[in-house]
Protein backbone atom coordinates (compact mmCIF):
# COMPACT_ATOMS: atom_id res chain seq x y z
CA UNK A 1 0.00 0.00 0.00
CA UNK A 2 1.36 3.77 -1.15
CA UNK A 3 0.63 6.49 1.33
CA UNK A 4 1.71 9.94 0.44
CA UNK A 5 1.67 13.36 1.08
CA UNK A 6 3.62 15.67 -1.29
CA UNK A 7 3.85 19.61 -1.76
CA UNK A 8 6.46 20.85 -4.23
CA UNK A 9 6.32 24.57 -5.22
CA UNK A 10 7.89 25.60 -8.36
CA UNK A 11 8.18 29.91 -8.47
CA UNK A 12 7.26 31.81 -11.00
CA UNK A 13 9.77 32.16 -14.04
CA UNK A 14 9.66 34.67 -16.38
CA UNK A 15 8.98 32.00 -18.94
CA UNK A 16 7.28 29.71 -17.10
CA UNK A 17 4.33 30.27 -14.34
CA UNK A 18 4.21 29.15 -11.12
CA UNK A 19 3.28 25.07 -9.83
CA UNK A 20 2.24 24.04 -6.61
CA UNK A 21 1.73 20.50 -6.19
CA UNK A 22 -0.25 19.78 -3.23
CA UNK A 23 -1.84 16.02 -2.55
CA UNK A 24 -2.59 13.55 -0.41
CA UNK A 25 -3.71 10.13 -1.57
CA UNK A 26 -3.54 6.33 -0.67
CA UNK A 27 -2.77 3.54 -3.44
CA UNK A 28 -4.19 0.28 -2.26
CA UNK A 29 -4.21 -3.04 -4.35
CA UNK A 30 -5.31 -2.86 -7.68
CA UNK A 31 -4.83 -0.12 -10.50
CA UNK A 32 -5.34 3.61 -8.87
CA UNK A 33 -5.39 5.70 -11.91
CA UNK A 34 -3.95 9.54 -11.34
CA UNK A 35 -6.15 11.20 -14.32
CA UNK A 36 -5.61 15.19 -15.36
CA UNK A 37 -4.94 17.53 -18.26
CA UNK A 38 -0.95 17.76 -19.34
CA UNK A 39 0.56 19.86 -16.71
CA UNK A 40 -1.77 18.90 -13.54
CA UNK A 41 0.89 17.63 -11.89
CA UNK A 42 0.10 13.11 -12.82
CA UNK A 43 3.99 12.90 -13.51
CA UNK A 44 5.97 14.86 -11.29
CA UNK A 45 3.70 12.38 -8.19
CA UNK A 46 5.25 9.51 -10.14
CA UNK A 47 8.33 10.72 -10.47
CA UNK A 48 8.37 11.68 -6.52
CA UNK A 49 7.12 8.10 -5.49
CA UNK A 50 10.22 6.85 -8.04
CA UNK A 51 12.84 9.41 -6.34
CA UNK A 52 13.08 11.11 -9.65
CA UNK A 53 12.19 14.20 -7.72
CA UNK A 54 12.46 15.33 -4.18
CA UNK A 55 9.29 17.18 -3.01
CA UNK A 56 9.63 20.09 -0.98
CA UNK A 57 7.17 18.82 1.68
CA UNK A 58 5.53 15.62 2.47
CA UNK A 59 6.04 11.56 3.21
CA UNK A 60 5.61 8.50 1.38
CA UNK A 61 5.37 5.42 3.03
CA UNK A 62 5.33 2.20 0.70
CA UNK A 63 4.02 -0.93 2.80
CA UNK A 64 5.05 0.90 6.21
CA UNK A 65 8.87 1.90 4.51
CA UNK A 66 9.34 4.94 4.90
CA UNK A 67 10.64 6.09 1.02
CA UNK A 68 10.77 9.88 1.55
CA UNK A 69 10.16 12.22 4.80
CA UNK A 70 11.00 15.88 4.43
CA UNK A 71 10.69 15.90 8.39
CA UNK A 72 12.77 13.12 9.33
CA UNK A 73 15.19 13.81 6.79
CA UNK A 74 14.98 10.73 4.58
CA UNK A 75 15.07 11.14 0.76
CA UNK A 76 15.82 7.47 -0.41
CA UNK A 77 17.51 7.18 -3.84
CA UNK A 78 15.72 5.69 -6.76
CA UNK A 79 18.03 2.65 -6.59
CA UNK A 80 16.24 1.62 -3.04
CA UNK A 81 12.36 2.32 -3.40
CA UNK A 82 11.80 -1.17 -5.30
CA UNK A 83 9.53 0.54 -7.25
CA UNK A 84 8.92 -0.84 -11.08
CA UNK A 85 8.31 2.22 -13.90
CA UNK A 86 7.13 1.25 -16.65
CA UNK A 87 7.81 4.84 -18.78
CA UNK A 88 5.96 6.00 -21.51
CA UNK A 89 8.80 5.40 -24.51
CA UNK A 90 9.79 2.27 -22.21
CA UNK A 91 13.05 3.03 -21.96
CA UNK A 92 14.37 -0.38 -23.13
CA UNK A 93 18.10 -0.69 -23.08
CA UNK A 94 18.79 -0.55 -26.80
CA UNK A 95 22.24 -2.21 -26.88
CA UNK A 96 20.84 -5.09 -24.92
CA UNK A 97 18.88 -7.88 -26.44
CA UNK A 98 15.45 -8.23 -24.23
CA UNK A 99 16.58 -11.34 -22.43
CA UNK A 100 19.69 -9.22 -21.22
CA UNK A 101 17.42 -6.23 -20.55
CA UNK A 102 15.59 -8.35 -17.85
CA UNK A 103 19.13 -10.10 -16.76
CA UNK A 104 20.12 -6.19 -15.65
CA UNK A 105 16.94 -6.17 -14.04
CA UNK A 106 16.82 -9.10 -12.07
CA UNK A 107 20.80 -8.42 -10.72
CA UNK A 108 19.71 -7.75 -7.65
CA UNK A 109 18.40 -10.63 -7.12
CA UNK A 110 20.50 -14.16 -5.48
CA UNK A 111 22.12 -15.11 -8.18
CA UNK A 112 20.96 -18.45 -8.40
CA UNK A 113 17.49 -17.55 -8.59
CA UNK A 114 18.32 -15.02 -11.75
CA UNK A 115 18.47 -17.13 -14.15
CA UNK A 116 14.94 -19.13 -13.79
CA UNK A 117 13.33 -15.57 -12.77
CA UNK A 118 14.41 -14.19 -15.93
CA UNK A 119 13.27 -17.89 -17.86
CA UNK A 120 10.20 -17.21 -16.10
CA UNK A 121 9.16 -13.49 -16.83
CA UNK A 122 10.44 -14.32 -20.61
CA UNK A 123 7.79 -17.40 -20.48
CA UNK A 124 5.27 -15.38 -18.55
CA UNK A 125 5.04 -12.30 -21.21
CA UNK A 126 5.42 -14.79 -24.35
CA UNK A 127 9.20 -13.10 -25.22
CA UNK A 128 11.08 -16.71 -25.25
CA UNK A 129 11.10 -16.74 -29.21
CA UNK A 130 12.71 -13.24 -29.36
CA UNK A 131 14.31 -12.85 -26.20
CA UNK A 132 18.33 -13.11 -27.86
CA UNK A 133 17.07 -9.47 -30.13
CA UNK A 134 17.23 -5.96 -29.22
CA UNK A 135 14.24 -3.68 -28.90
CA UNK A 136 14.01 -2.29 -31.89
CA UNK A 137 14.02 -5.76 -33.74
CA UNK A 138 11.08 -6.71 -32.07
CA UNK A 139 7.14 -5.99 -32.44
CA UNK A 140 5.68 -2.70 -30.57
CA UNK A 141 3.31 -5.29 -28.40
CA UNK A 142 6.68 -7.33 -27.59
CA UNK A 143 9.07 -4.27 -26.74
CA UNK A 144 5.68 -2.93 -24.58
CA UNK A 145 5.63 -6.88 -22.92
CA UNK A 146 8.96 -6.78 -21.85
CA UNK A 147 8.94 -3.19 -20.40
CA UNK A 148 6.58 -4.49 -17.91
CA UNK A 149 8.09 -7.67 -17.01
CA UNK A 150 11.58 -5.91 -16.66
CA UNK A 151 9.53 -3.37 -14.53
CA UNK A 152 8.40 -6.56 -12.55
CA UNK A 153 11.31 -8.73 -12.16
CA UNK A 154 12.90 -7.35 -8.87
CA UNK A 155 9.49 -7.90 -7.24
CA UNK A 156 8.49 -4.29 -6.40
CA UNK A 157 6.09 -3.31 -4.14
CA UNK A 158 4.53 -0.92 -6.71
CA UNK A 159 4.21 -0.15 -10.37
CA UNK A 160 4.66 3.08 -11.62
CA UNK A 161 3.21 3.39 -15.54
CA UNK A 162 3.60 6.82 -17.19
CA UNK A 163 0.89 7.17 -19.94
CA UNK A 164 1.95 3.77 -21.26
CA UNK A 165 -0.94 3.68 -23.54
CA UNK A 166 -0.42 7.55 -25.49
CA UNK A 167 0.23 7.05 -28.90
CA UNK A 168 -0.62 3.54 -29.20
CA UNK A 169 -2.84 1.95 -32.57
CA UNK A 170 -5.84 0.56 -31.14
CA UNK A 171 -4.80 -2.73 -31.40
CA UNK A 172 -1.36 -2.15 -29.41
CA UNK A 173 -3.91 -0.53 -26.60
CA UNK A 174 -6.35 -3.11 -26.64
CA UNK A 175 -3.30 -5.97 -26.32
CA UNK A 176 -1.76 -3.45 -23.69
CA UNK A 177 -4.83 -3.28 -21.30
CA UNK A 178 -5.20 -7.27 -21.46
CA UNK A 179 -1.53 -7.86 -20.31
CA UNK A 180 -1.84 -5.30 -17.61
CA UNK A 181 -4.97 -7.19 -16.67
CA UNK A 182 -3.28 -10.15 -16.43
CA UNK A 183 -0.79 -9.04 -14.59
CA UNK A 184 -3.44 -7.39 -11.91
CA UNK A 185 -4.18 -11.22 -11.94
CA UNK A 186 -0.99 -12.81 -11.46
CA UNK A 187 0.68 -10.20 -9.28
CA UNK A 188 -0.55 -8.56 -6.24
CA UNK A 189 1.74 -5.62 -7.05
CA UNK A 190 -0.58 -2.29 -6.28
CA UNK A 191 -0.53 0.15 -9.65
CA UNK A 192 -0.24 3.78 -10.32
CA UNK A 193 -1.45 4.70 -13.78
CA UNK A 194 -1.10 8.21 -15.19
CA UNK A 195 -3.29 8.80 -17.84
CA UNK A 196 -5.48 11.53 -19.89
CA UNK A 197 -7.84 9.09 -21.43
CA UNK A 198 -11.01 8.82 -19.72
CA UNK A 199 -11.56 5.27 -21.88
CA UNK A 200 -8.39 3.87 -20.00
CA UNK A 201 -10.03 4.57 -16.30
CA UNK A 202 -12.69 2.83 -17.63
CA UNK A 203 -10.71 -0.14 -18.51
CA UNK A 204 -7.96 -0.49 -15.95
CA UNK A 205 -9.07 1.48 -13.10
CA UNK A 206 -9.99 0.69 -9.93
CA UNK A 207 -10.22 3.94 -8.36
CA UNK A 208 -9.71 7.34 -9.54
CA UNK A 209 -8.00 10.30 -8.81
CA UNK A 210 -8.49 13.42 -10.41
CA UNK A 211 -5.68 15.76 -10.87
CA UNK A 212 -6.03 19.50 -11.42
CA UNK A 213 -3.35 22.16 -11.17
CA UNK A 214 -1.22 20.45 -8.82
CA UNK A 215 -4.81 19.24 -6.47
CA UNK A 216 -6.57 15.84 -6.20
CA UNK A 217 -10.15 17.47 -6.90
CA UNK A 218 -12.40 14.49 -6.74
CA UNK A 219 -11.41 11.06 -6.01
CA UNK A 220 -13.61 7.52 -6.36
CA UNK A 221 -14.24 5.19 -8.66
CA UNK A 222 -14.47 5.95 -13.00
CA UNK A 223 -18.14 5.14 -12.64
CA UNK A 224 -18.61 7.16 -9.70
CA UNK A 225 -16.88 9.84 -10.70
CA UNK A 226 -18.90 10.41 -13.67
CA UNK A 227 -21.96 9.76 -12.29
CA UNK A 228 -21.15 12.19 -9.82
CA UNK A 229 -18.46 14.91 -10.73
CA UNK A 230 -17.87 16.84 -7.50
CA UNK A 231 -17.37 19.81 -9.10
CA UNK A 232 -18.12 21.84 -12.56
CA UNK A 233 -13.88 21.63 -13.34
CA UNK A 234 -14.17 18.25 -12.92
CA UNK A 235 -17.04 17.97 -14.92
CA UNK A 236 -15.06 19.86 -17.64
CA UNK A 237 -11.73 17.93 -17.51
CA UNK A 238 -13.70 14.78 -17.75
CA UNK A 239 -15.32 16.22 -20.98
CA UNK A 240 -18.17 14.21 -21.30
CA UNK A 241 -20.75 16.29 -20.64
CA UNK A 242 -23.30 18.96 -21.84
CA UNK A 243 -22.86 22.32 -19.36
CA UNK A 244 -25.79 24.27 -19.57
CA UNK A 245 -26.11 27.48 -17.55
CA UNK A 246 -29.33 27.88 -16.17
CA UNK A 247 -30.98 29.00 -13.01
CA UNK A 248 -32.98 27.48 -10.01
CA UNK A 249 -36.40 28.97 -9.81
CA UNK A 250 -38.69 25.83 -7.28
CA UNK A 251 -36.76 23.59 -5.00
CA UNK A 252 -39.53 21.34 -3.03
CA UNK A 253 -37.48 18.58 -0.61
CA UNK A 254 -41.22 16.96 0.05
CA UNK A 255 -42.32 16.24 -3.15
CA UNK A 256 -38.30 15.81 -4.22
CA UNK A 257 -39.00 18.18 -7.26
CA UNK A 258 -37.40 21.46 -8.66
CA UNK A 259 -37.51 23.57 -11.52
CA UNK A 260 -34.73 24.80 -13.60
CA UNK A 261 -34.23 28.28 -16.04
CA UNK A 262 -32.71 27.09 -19.04
CA UNK A 263 -32.39 29.49 -21.70
CA UNK A 264 -35.83 30.23 -22.45
CA UNK A 265 -37.38 27.26 -21.20
CA UNK A 266 -38.40 25.58 -17.63
CA UNK A 267 -36.92 21.63 -16.92
CA UNK A 268 -38.31 19.43 -14.00
CA UNK A 269 -35.68 18.20 -12.63
CA UNK A 270 -34.87 16.29 -8.76
CA UNK A 271 -34.56 18.45 -5.41
CA UNK A 272 -31.15 19.50 -5.10
CA UNK A 273 -29.46 19.44 -1.88
CA UNK A 274 -27.20 22.14 -0.49
CA UNK A 275 -28.91 25.05 -3.17
CA UNK A 276 -31.13 27.98 -3.18
CA UNK A 277 -33.70 28.98 -4.97
CA UNK A 278 -32.44 31.51 -7.64
CA UNK A 279 -28.98 29.88 -7.35
CA UNK A 280 -27.32 29.95 -10.96
CA UNK A 281 -25.89 26.86 -11.34
CA UNK A 282 -24.50 24.61 -14.11
CA UNK A 283 -26.64 22.18 -15.81
CA UNK A 284 -24.68 18.56 -16.08
CA UNK A 285 -25.90 16.30 -18.17
CA UNK A 286 -24.07 13.64 -20.43
CA UNK A 287 -25.16 13.29 -24.24
CA UNK A 288 -26.13 9.91 -24.19
CA UNK A 289 -28.60 11.01 -21.28
CA UNK A 290 -30.97 13.16 -23.69
CA UNK A 291 -33.32 12.08 -26.32
CA UNK A 292 -34.53 13.83 -29.40
CA UNK A 293 -37.41 13.50 -31.02
CA UNK A 294 -39.44 15.09 -33.89
CA UNK A 295 -41.73 18.24 -32.41
CA UNK A 296 -44.65 17.74 -32.51
CA UNK A 297 -46.75 20.82 -31.47
CA UNK A 298 -45.59 22.63 -28.49
CA UNK A 299 -43.09 21.27 -26.56
CA UNK A 300 -44.40 19.34 -23.71
CA UNK A 301 -42.68 18.56 -20.03
CA UNK A 302 -39.02 18.96 -19.90
CA UNK A 303 -38.18 19.15 -24.23
CA UNK A 304 -36.90 21.88 -25.36
CA UNK A 305 -37.06 22.51 -29.24
CA UNK A 306 -33.92 22.87 -30.76
CA UNK A 307 -32.07 22.86 -34.25
CA UNK A 308 -29.72 20.26 -35.68
CA UNK A 309 -26.57 22.11 -36.22
CA UNK A 310 -24.84 18.80 -37.31
CA UNK A 311 -24.14 15.12 -36.97
CA UNK A 312 -20.96 13.88 -36.34
CA UNK A 313 -20.11 10.06 -37.08
CA UNK A 314 -18.80 8.25 -34.23
CA UNK A 315 -17.55 4.74 -33.75
CA UNK A 316 -20.89 3.77 -31.59
CA UNK A 317 -24.20 5.99 -33.04
CA UNK A 318 -23.69 9.27 -33.98
CA UNK A 319 -23.02 12.64 -31.82
CA UNK A 320 -25.98 15.12 -32.80
CA UNK A 321 -25.37 19.05 -32.18
CA UNK A 322 -28.32 20.98 -31.31
CA UNK A 323 -28.79 24.79 -30.66
CA UNK A 324 -32.21 26.71 -29.89
CA UNK A 325 -34.33 27.15 -27.04
CA UNK A 326 -32.03 30.78 -26.10
CA UNK A 327 -29.11 28.18 -24.92
CA UNK A 328 -25.76 29.02 -25.50
CA UNK A 329 -23.81 26.64 -26.98
CA UNK A 330 -24.60 23.74 -28.70
CA UNK A 331 -26.17 20.69 -26.69
CA UNK A 332 -24.88 17.59 -27.86
CA UNK A 333 -26.81 14.56 -27.83
CA UNK A 334 -25.49 10.95 -28.31
CA UNK A 335 -28.29 8.93 -30.64
CA UNK A 336 -27.57 5.21 -31.73
CA UNK A 337 -27.06 4.94 -35.67
CA UNK A 338 -30.99 2.94 -35.94
CA UNK A 339 -32.08 5.87 -34.34
CA UNK A 340 -30.78 8.58 -36.64
CA UNK A 341 -31.73 6.61 -39.60
CA UNK A 342 -34.85 6.84 -38.12
CA UNK A 343 -35.22 10.83 -37.90
CA UNK A 344 -33.17 12.11 -40.15
CA UNK A 345 -35.87 13.53 -41.71
CA UNK A 346 -37.39 15.28 -38.84
CA UNK A 347 -38.06 19.15 -39.94
CA UNK A 348 -38.06 20.01 -36.38
CA UNK A 349 -36.66 18.36 -33.36
CA UNK A 350 -36.84 18.43 -29.76
CA UNK A 351 -34.28 17.06 -26.98
CA UNK A 352 -35.79 15.70 -24.05
CA UNK A 353 -34.41 15.89 -20.74
CA UNK A 354 -35.03 13.11 -18.46
CA UNK A 355 -35.55 14.38 -14.60
CA UNK A 356 -33.21 11.94 -12.84
CA UNK A 357 -30.45 12.46 -15.10
CA UNK A 358 -30.40 16.46 -14.33
CA UNK A 359 -27.48 17.35 -11.87
CA UNK A 360 -26.76 20.66 -11.06
CA UNK A 361 -22.98 21.96 -9.91
CA UNK B 1 70.03 9.92 -46.60
CA UNK B 2 69.94 8.71 -43.24
CA UNK B 3 67.00 9.91 -41.03
CA UNK B 4 66.39 9.93 -37.53
CA UNK B 5 63.46 8.24 -36.67
CA UNK B 6 63.49 8.44 -32.64
CA UNK B 7 61.61 12.20 -33.02
CA UNK B 8 58.50 9.82 -34.45
CA UNK B 9 58.85 7.09 -31.79
CA UNK B 10 59.01 9.59 -29.18
CA UNK B 11 55.89 11.47 -30.47
CA UNK B 12 54.13 8.41 -30.53
CA UNK B 13 55.40 7.47 -27.00
CA UNK B 14 54.14 10.89 -26.10
CA UNK B 15 50.75 10.79 -27.81
CA UNK B 16 50.07 7.39 -26.55
CA UNK B 17 51.20 8.29 -22.82
CA UNK B 18 49.05 11.71 -23.03
CA UNK B 19 45.95 10.29 -24.54
CA UNK B 20 45.62 7.21 -21.82
CA UNK B 21 46.10 10.18 -19.20
CA UNK B 22 43.34 12.25 -20.49
CA UNK B 23 40.92 9.72 -21.39
CA UNK B 24 41.11 8.77 -17.86
CA UNK B 25 41.07 12.17 -16.36
CA UNK B 26 38.99 13.43 -18.96
CA UNK B 27 36.09 11.01 -18.78
CA UNK B 28 36.00 11.52 -14.73
CA UNK B 29 36.04 15.53 -15.11
CA UNK B 30 33.10 14.99 -18.56
CA UNK B 31 30.97 12.64 -16.42
CA UNK B 32 30.56 15.45 -13.46
CA UNK B 33 30.22 17.96 -15.93
CA UNK B 34 27.57 15.77 -17.26
CA UNK B 35 25.82 14.66 -14.18
CA UNK B 36 26.45 16.88 -10.92
CA UNK B 37 25.74 20.00 -9.43
CA UNK B 38 28.13 21.80 -7.92
CA UNK B 39 29.51 24.54 -6.81
CA UNK B 40 32.55 25.87 -9.39
CA UNK B 41 31.14 23.68 -12.45
CA UNK B 42 31.23 26.60 -14.62
CA UNK B 43 34.93 27.48 -13.77
CA UNK B 44 35.81 23.82 -14.38
CA UNK B 45 34.38 23.73 -17.29
CA UNK B 46 36.21 26.90 -17.92
CA UNK B 47 39.40 26.06 -16.98
CA UNK B 48 39.33 23.05 -19.15
CA UNK B 49 38.40 25.06 -21.80
CA UNK B 50 41.50 27.34 -21.27
CA UNK B 51 44.02 25.65 -23.58
CA UNK B 52 41.34 25.62 -26.37
CA UNK B 53 42.15 29.69 -26.32
CA UNK B 54 45.56 30.50 -24.67
CA UNK B 55 48.69 31.11 -26.52
CA UNK B 56 51.43 28.03 -26.28
CA UNK B 57 53.44 30.22 -24.93
CA UNK B 58 51.11 31.02 -22.10
CA UNK B 59 50.71 27.51 -21.10
CA UNK B 60 54.33 26.89 -21.74
CA UNK B 61 54.88 29.58 -19.03
CA UNK B 62 52.56 28.72 -16.53
CA UNK B 63 53.62 24.86 -16.75
CA UNK B 64 57.54 25.79 -16.27
CA UNK B 65 55.92 27.88 -13.01
CA UNK B 66 54.06 25.21 -12.07
CA UNK B 67 56.35 21.97 -12.66
CA UNK B 68 59.91 23.82 -12.91
CA UNK B 69 62.50 22.49 -10.26
CA UNK B 70 62.15 25.77 -7.63
CA UNK B 71 58.23 24.61 -7.38
CA UNK B 72 56.81 22.65 -4.94
CA UNK B 73 55.45 20.30 -7.62
CA UNK B 74 58.72 19.83 -9.55
CA UNK B 75 60.33 19.30 -5.95
CA UNK B 76 57.71 16.85 -4.96
CA UNK B 77 58.29 15.16 -8.36
CA UNK B 78 62.42 15.12 -7.98
CA UNK B 79 61.86 13.82 -4.51
CA UNK B 80 59.33 10.66 -5.49
CA UNK B 81 61.29 10.42 -9.32
CA UNK B 82 65.10 11.28 -8.39
CA UNK B 83 65.67 13.77 -11.48
CA UNK B 84 63.55 16.64 -12.42
CA UNK B 85 60.67 16.50 -14.44
CA UNK B 86 61.05 19.85 -17.08
CA UNK B 87 63.16 19.15 -19.91
CA UNK B 88 62.48 15.51 -19.85
CA UNK B 89 60.32 14.04 -22.35
CA UNK B 90 57.97 13.24 -19.81
CA UNK B 91 57.02 17.29 -19.82
CA UNK B 92 56.58 16.54 -23.63
CA UNK B 93 53.50 14.56 -21.91
CA UNK B 94 52.41 17.50 -20.14
CA UNK B 95 52.18 19.20 -23.17
CA UNK B 96 50.66 17.24 -24.71
CA UNK B 97 47.56 16.26 -22.03
CA UNK B 98 47.18 19.92 -22.19
CA UNK B 99 45.64 19.67 -25.62
CA UNK B 100 44.36 16.52 -25.27
CA UNK B 101 42.12 17.12 -22.05
CA UNK B 102 40.14 20.06 -23.07
CA UNK B 103 39.32 17.66 -26.32
CA UNK B 104 38.39 14.58 -25.09
CA UNK B 105 36.33 16.75 -22.14
CA UNK B 106 34.15 18.77 -24.21
CA UNK B 107 33.54 15.72 -26.49
CA UNK B 108 33.00 13.35 -23.47
CA UNK B 109 30.43 15.41 -22.14
CA UNK B 110 28.85 15.72 -25.47
CA UNK B 111 28.42 12.49 -25.33
CA UNK B 112 27.44 11.64 -22.07
CA UNK B 113 24.96 14.35 -22.04
CA UNK B 114 23.60 12.84 -25.69
CA UNK B 115 22.57 9.47 -23.82
CA UNK B 116 18.88 9.81 -23.36
CA UNK B 117 17.96 10.34 -19.92
CA UNK B 118 15.37 8.15 -19.64
CA UNK B 119 17.74 5.45 -19.84
CA UNK B 120 19.73 6.63 -17.25
CA UNK B 121 16.38 6.86 -15.17
CA UNK B 122 15.31 3.24 -16.20
CA UNK B 123 18.39 1.85 -15.17
CA UNK B 124 18.18 4.10 -11.62
CA UNK B 125 15.09 2.75 -11.20
CA UNK B 126 15.64 -0.88 -11.41
CA UNK B 127 18.36 -0.69 -8.69
CA UNK B 128 21.92 -0.21 -10.40
CA UNK B 129 24.85 1.84 -8.71
CA UNK B 130 25.84 5.03 -10.45
CA UNK B 131 29.32 2.79 -11.38
CA UNK B 132 26.91 0.09 -13.17
CA UNK B 133 24.95 2.68 -14.63
CA UNK B 134 27.84 4.63 -16.04
CA UNK B 135 29.51 1.38 -17.30
CA UNK B 136 26.63 -1.04 -18.25
CA UNK B 137 24.29 1.57 -19.71
CA UNK B 138 25.66 5.33 -20.42
CA UNK B 139 29.12 4.13 -21.75
CA UNK B 140 28.29 1.05 -24.35
CA UNK B 141 25.58 4.30 -25.48
CA UNK B 142 27.91 6.52 -26.11
CA UNK B 143 31.72 4.42 -26.27
CA UNK B 144 31.96 5.88 -30.16
CA UNK B 145 31.80 9.54 -29.81
CA UNK B 146 33.82 8.89 -26.75
CA UNK B 147 36.51 6.98 -28.88
CA UNK B 148 36.38 9.17 -31.72
CA UNK B 149 37.10 11.92 -29.07
CA UNK B 150 39.71 9.71 -28.27
CA UNK B 151 40.86 9.76 -31.42
CA UNK B 152 41.14 13.58 -32.29
CA UNK B 153 42.68 13.73 -29.21
CA UNK B 154 45.60 11.41 -29.75
CA UNK B 155 46.05 13.46 -33.20
CA UNK B 156 46.25 16.83 -31.29
CA UNK B 157 48.87 15.02 -28.69
CA UNK B 158 50.68 14.15 -31.60
CA UNK B 159 51.51 17.60 -33.00
CA UNK B 160 51.95 19.94 -30.15
CA UNK B 161 54.83 22.07 -31.20
CA UNK B 162 54.96 25.30 -28.95
CA UNK B 163 54.24 23.99 -25.40
CA UNK B 164 56.63 21.32 -26.01
CA UNK B 165 58.88 23.63 -27.04
CA UNK B 166 59.25 25.84 -23.30
CA UNK B 167 58.58 22.68 -20.86
CA UNK B 168 60.41 20.04 -22.74
CA UNK B 169 63.17 22.14 -25.10
CA UNK B 170 64.64 20.75 -28.18
CA UNK B 171 67.22 18.15 -27.00
CA UNK B 172 67.88 15.68 -30.08
CA UNK B 173 67.08 12.31 -28.83
CA UNK B 174 65.99 13.25 -25.59
CA UNK B 175 63.15 15.48 -25.75
CA UNK B 176 63.11 16.32 -29.31
CA UNK B 177 59.53 15.69 -31.12
CA UNK B 178 58.37 15.47 -34.43
CA UNK B 179 56.81 18.57 -34.10
CA UNK B 180 60.11 20.51 -33.15
CA UNK B 181 62.42 18.42 -35.00
CA UNK B 182 60.33 19.79 -38.10
CA UNK B 183 61.28 23.40 -37.02
CA UNK B 184 64.90 22.39 -36.30
CA UNK B 185 65.33 20.61 -39.64
CA UNK B 186 63.28 23.80 -41.32
CA UNK B 187 65.74 26.32 -39.82
CA UNK B 188 69.00 24.38 -40.34
CA UNK B 189 67.73 23.93 -44.32
CA UNK B 190 67.33 20.66 -44.04
CA UNK B 191 64.87 19.91 -46.52
CA UNK B 192 64.74 16.61 -47.06
CA UNK B 193 64.33 15.51 -43.75
CA UNK B 194 61.69 18.51 -42.68
CA UNK B 195 59.70 17.10 -46.37
CA UNK B 196 59.69 13.43 -45.18
CA UNK B 197 58.40 14.29 -41.56
CA UNK B 198 55.79 16.64 -42.99
CA UNK B 199 54.28 14.00 -45.07
CA UNK B 200 54.62 11.04 -42.67
CA UNK B 201 52.67 13.20 -39.98
CA UNK B 202 50.20 14.81 -42.48
CA UNK B 203 49.32 11.54 -43.73
CA UNK B 204 49.19 10.07 -40.22
CA UNK B 205 46.75 12.89 -39.32
CA UNK B 206 44.64 12.44 -42.17
CA UNK B 207 44.38 8.70 -41.03
CA UNK B 208 43.25 9.61 -37.84
CA UNK B 209 40.92 11.92 -38.36
CA UNK B 210 39.03 9.91 -41.11
CA UNK B 211 38.96 6.81 -38.61
CA UNK B 212 37.61 9.40 -35.76
CA UNK B 213 35.00 10.09 -38.29
CA UNK B 214 33.98 7.05 -39.07
CA UNK B 215 33.60 6.13 -35.46
CA UNK B 216 31.54 9.51 -34.69
CA UNK B 217 27.82 8.51 -35.06
CA UNK B 218 27.47 12.34 -35.74
CA UNK B 219 30.11 13.72 -38.30
CA UNK B 220 32.09 16.31 -36.89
Amino acid sequence: MLQARLRKSFVPRPDSAGFTLDLEFTATAGVTVLFGPSGAGKTLVLDSVAGFTQPDEGRILLDNEILYDAAAGVHLPPQKRNCGYVFQNYALFPHMTLRENLAFAAERKPRLERHRRVHDMLEKFRLTEVSGRRPHEVSGGQRQRCCIARALIGEPKLLLLDEPATGLDAVLRAEFYEVLRQVRCDFSTPMLLVTHDLTECFELGEEMLILHAGKIVQKGTPRAVLDEPATLEVARLLGAFNLLECEIRTLDPGRNTSRLQVGEFELEGPYFPGHLKGDHVTLCVRPEQLKVSARNGKPGLNQIPAALLRAVERPHGLRLEFSGGGIPGPVRVTVSRADYERQRDNREWVIQFPAEALRVL
Amino acid sequence: MMIDWFPLWLSLRVALLSTALAFAGGLWIAYLLANRQFRGKDALDAAVTLPFVLPPTVLGYYLLVLLGRASPLGKLWEAIFGSPLVFTWKAAVVAALLHALPLLVKSARAALESVDRSYERAARNLGASEWKLFWRVTMPLAWRSILAATVLAFARSLGDFGVTLMVAGNIPGRTQTVAVAIYQAVESGDGALARTLVLIVSAAALLLLTLANRLSPTRL
